[in-house]
């Protein structure tokens, strides 16, 4: 049951706070977010220049950047993923307690960036892990990741505790640990995590191909 | 106990020819077994995507491979399917802090295979970009190398700080913070204006007491004298016939400044002294640094003052679609991590035949086993942090 | 610097049968480059590193020159039985004619060599490989120039250049189970694109060829499934 803001606020001047549980909690989680030390390539160094005096990502929360991933909540990915990589990516974000969430940061991160013609690139790290949220930009402005962090809140304040939407970390039957992917001969096999990524479908066009 | 028995995969082939330079062995003292550690790739102080296998006896390192290709964006193989101007976005993610010297390098190599002049104020220009680049790169090596000594990000702060100010003086000028893609073959791609030139010398005002800021914080330090000290030596001799090149060459004694020998773009009008370490170890690259640091600023000052007007590209060169005749040619500059070359063969086509980089950190790694043997597992973080890398120009 | 010439001609009084060419390099740069034979390219090497003083080794790449078909027009002169007048008689013909044969490659490796002592450079040396296919193999310099040791390596990685004398000849960019040596002309990449909606040139060619192999897979599947 939910209380009207105008008594809220009534409430809260006579020293009364009035909230549901659902606030208390997602409001707890979304400010204390710790990202890992993850940086991969230049995004790395825009993500670091983020964290120093200028762009202050700790008044966000992020105090800390944990290098163990067990006691961090996210892993910004910043930078490309080659295919070397990738089996690595994919275990530290299975070695990360829930809840935990992902941060894919420029462009290589969401889908291979400049260096898509790469044999060893990888088109994307949602090929194998779920990304929350994506940040374009080659690299994106130290404003850009702020405003990807502030998004990324605003996302863990709308979760619901129960109910159909509930995240992941409270669904005993979601899916916890993805398949870390094996380097093959040619490629890293399998290519992609289809749970996790869906293929795109080529529909018959005018000679280009649409997904 | 036989160290060859023990180390089993690191051996890779046993083929040892006669009298070449091979690391030396290192007898672990002591019974049992050696701990096989893999520092990497996701550490915090591997200054990005880097491996080192390390078998150690206790604390002391007796063996360390070093492992690339993490970071492998085949740079090499895009390059030969889009043309020469193409390729100039790539050079920008190459040594991600530098961006404007690995443009100055490949503009440069491409002038070498071309002929093409460049306009006096464009040389100008591009020595004041290459040196405020190398000032920004000595100050973070600092800041990242005290932070790996355990001192949690607060030089690393102060470093940041100067950053800022010069990243805000590219991004007037070219556009873009870090991947400028500002030079072109024959020149700059935009000029400067007088307002851009104040607020450059604005902040070069600024830039020696920032030089004696950090000295006065760091070099009398007792903490980080005890820690680099005798710590990492190189010998003279290995580091030239290893290929070493940059600060860490001029750090173990051997006067080799390619600014000074090739005298490439204008670099023979300037004055500057460079500077050489007597004890080959991780406090001389340190003082290098910052030794350095302040003839880049010295450098800054003459061309500030003498820049002189004009265009800042030759108005009949032709950039796009433009094939040079077949041939090759080798260009190279010294950029804040050593000698950063291209290496170009063209076959008449809009594109080159072939595209090579020669990357001066990987080369500097060549010696890192050398460095690292018999000193602790601590202190290998703080010679590998010494070498200044970056992984996108040893895995391109 | 001596020229190349002078430097062959020393190379050749010290190490005889030596086998030293010069490339000459027609572009605006100047820099010409000596090919080397690889049976006496280690002595040559130690020649120019000790009595030279080229001491520092600065870049060693590899190239790719892959296979040249030639098509060449020949004028061939037969004899021919022709009807003239009624009459067979061997007549002589001239026909031009078409002939396609295959230029082996080969792989190269290229050095570029400097004197710190002297301040000097560069010196561009090129050894050639046999073929491309099973004759791979060069001396490797590593144990004359410590440089070579990681540049020798993904010369072997990238383009399959194998280096005889090296000390640890692995994979150093690729994963160590990687089958292929992808800087070559011929390399093949998987096909793991993402099909963009607006495909143009080579990736309008992958998208289609991509769609073609899946439509194949789907005929097929349908073929069993209707036939059962």
């Amino acid at each position: 049951m939910a209380v009207e803001e105008g008594l809220k606020i009534e409430l809260g001047k006579q020293g009364i706070f009035v909230t549901t549980i659902e606030e208390l909690y997602n409001w707890g989680r979304r400010s204390s977010i710790w990202p890992m030390q993850f940086g991969l390539a230049c995004c790395a160094i825009e993500m670091i220049a983020t964290t120093m005096a200028r762009y202050d990502l700790a008044r966000f929360g992020a105090e800390v950047f944990r290098p163990s991933p067990r006691q961090a909540d996210l892993m910004i990915v910043s930078g490309t993923v080659t295919k070397k990589m990738a089996p690595q990516v994919v275990r530290l974000y299975n070695q990360m307690a829930e809840p935990k969430y992902v941060i894919a940061m420029g462009a290589c991160a969401i889908s291979g960036g400049p260096f898509k013609q790469g044999y060893n690139v990888l088109k994307g790290i949602d090929r194998y892990i779920p990304v929350d949220v994506h940040i374009p930009g080659c690299p994106p402005r130290p404003e850009a990741l702020l405003h990807a962090f502030m998004t990324l809140q605003k996302k863990i304040d709308g979760q619901h505790l129960t109910g159909e939407d509930r995240p992941r970390h409270l669904d005993a039957a979601a899916q916890g640990e993805f398949p870390v992917p094996v380097q093959g001969e040619h490629d890293l096999e399998p290519s992609s995590n289809p749970g996790v990524w869906p293929v795109p479908v080529v529909i018959q066009g005018s000679g280009h191909s649409k997904s | 106990m036989n160290v060859a028995d023990k180390l089993g995969a690191f051996e890779g082939s046993k083929n040892h020819p006669e009298g070449w330079n091979r690391p030396p062995v290192i007898e672990p003292d002591g019974e049992g077994e050696l701990l096989e550690v893999a520092m990497g790739p996701h550490h915090p102080s591997t200054h990005g995507v880097f491996r080192m296998d390390v078998a150690l006896d206790g604390e002391r390192v007796i063996r360390l491979k070093p492992v690339f290709g993490y970071l492998h964006r085949n740079h090499e193989k895009i390059a030969e399917g889009i043309n020469y101007l193409g390729s100039m976005p790539f050079t920008d993610r190459l040594d991600y802090i530098c961006p404007l010297t690995n443009n100055w390098a490949y503009a440069l190599a491409v002038e070498k295979l071309t002929g093409q002049e460049v306009p006096e104020r464009a040389e100008y220009l591009r020595v004041i970009l290459g040196e405020l680049t190398r000032v920004q790169n000595h100050a973070s090596a600092i800041g990242f190398l005290i932070q790996e000594m355990g001192a949690s990000g607060t030089p690393l702060m102060y470093a940041f700080r100067e950053r800022e100010k010069i990243l805000d003086l590219f991004e007037a000028l070219t556009g873009a913070r870090m991947m400028v893609n500002y030079m072109r073959f024959g020149g700059c791609r935009v000029d400067a204006t007088e307002g851009w030139l104040a607020a450059t010398r604005k902040v070069v005002a600024g830039l020696p007491g920032f030089a004696d800021e950090m000295d006065r914080l760091l070099s009398s330090n007792e903490i980080l004298m005890a820690r680099t000290q005798g710590v990492g030596i190189l010998r003279p001799e290995l580091a030239v016939n290893a290929g070493i090149t940059g600060p860490m060459l001029r750090a173990s004694g051997v006067n080799y400044d390619i600014r000074k020998v090739d005298g490439y773009g204008i670099y023979n009008r300037f004055n500057f002294r460079v500077p050489l370490g007597e004890h080959w170890d991780v406090y001389d690259r340190y003082m290098i640094r910052l030794l350095e640091l302040r003839e880049a600023i010295k450098i800054l000052e003459q061309a500030l003052k003498d820049i002189p007007g004009g265009p800042v590209m030759d108005p009949k060169a032709k950039i796009r679609g433009f094939r040079p005749k077949p041939g090759e040619a080798y260009g190279r500059i010294e950029s804040p991590k050593g000698e950063l070359g291209f290496y170009l063969i063209s076959d008449g086509g809009t594109n080159p035949y072939r595209y090579r980089i020669r990357p001066p950190s990987l080369i500097n790694l060549t010696v890192l086993e050398d460095m690292a043997l018999g000193e602790n597992v601590a202190d290998v973080v703080l010679i590998f942090g010494s070498v200044d890398i970056v992984l996108g120009e040893v895995d391109r | 610097m001596k020229t190349v010439e002078e430097i062959k001609a020393a190379i050749e009084a010290a190490v005889p049968g030596a086998g030293v060419q010069i490339v000459p390099n027609p572009s605006v740069s100047g820099q010409h480059s000596l090919r080397l034979a690889p049976g006496h390219a280690v002595e040559v090497a130690t020649f120019l590193r000790d009595e030279l003083s080229f001491d520092f080794l600065s870049n060693a790449t590899g190239v790719d020159w892959p296979d040249k078909e030639v098509t060449e027009k020949v004028k061939v002169t037969r004899q021919v039985t022709k009807a003239v007048d009624g009459v067979e008689t061997p007549v002589e013909e001239t026909v031009e004619e078409t002939r396609k044969s295959v230029q082996p490659g080969c792989l190269e490796a290229v050095y570029h060599l400097y004197s710190v002592a002297l301040k000097q450079g560069p010196l561009t040396l090129r050894m050639r490989t046999v073929n491309r296919t099973d004759q791979v193999e060069l001396p490797s310099f590593t144990p004359i120039w410590r440089s070579a040791e990681f540049q020798e390596r993904e010369i072997f990685d990238l383009f399959g250049i194998v280096f005889t004398g090296h000390p640890d000849l692995r994979r150093l960019l690729m994963w160590d189970g990687f089958k292929d040596h992808p800087m070559r002309r011929d390399y093949v990449e998987p096909d793991d694109f993402e099909y963009e909606p607006t495909a143009h040139d080579e990736v309008l060619k992958r998208a289609q060829a991509h769609r073609a192999a899946q439509e194949h897979a789907v005929a097929g599947r349908e073929g069993t499934g209707a036939g059962q």
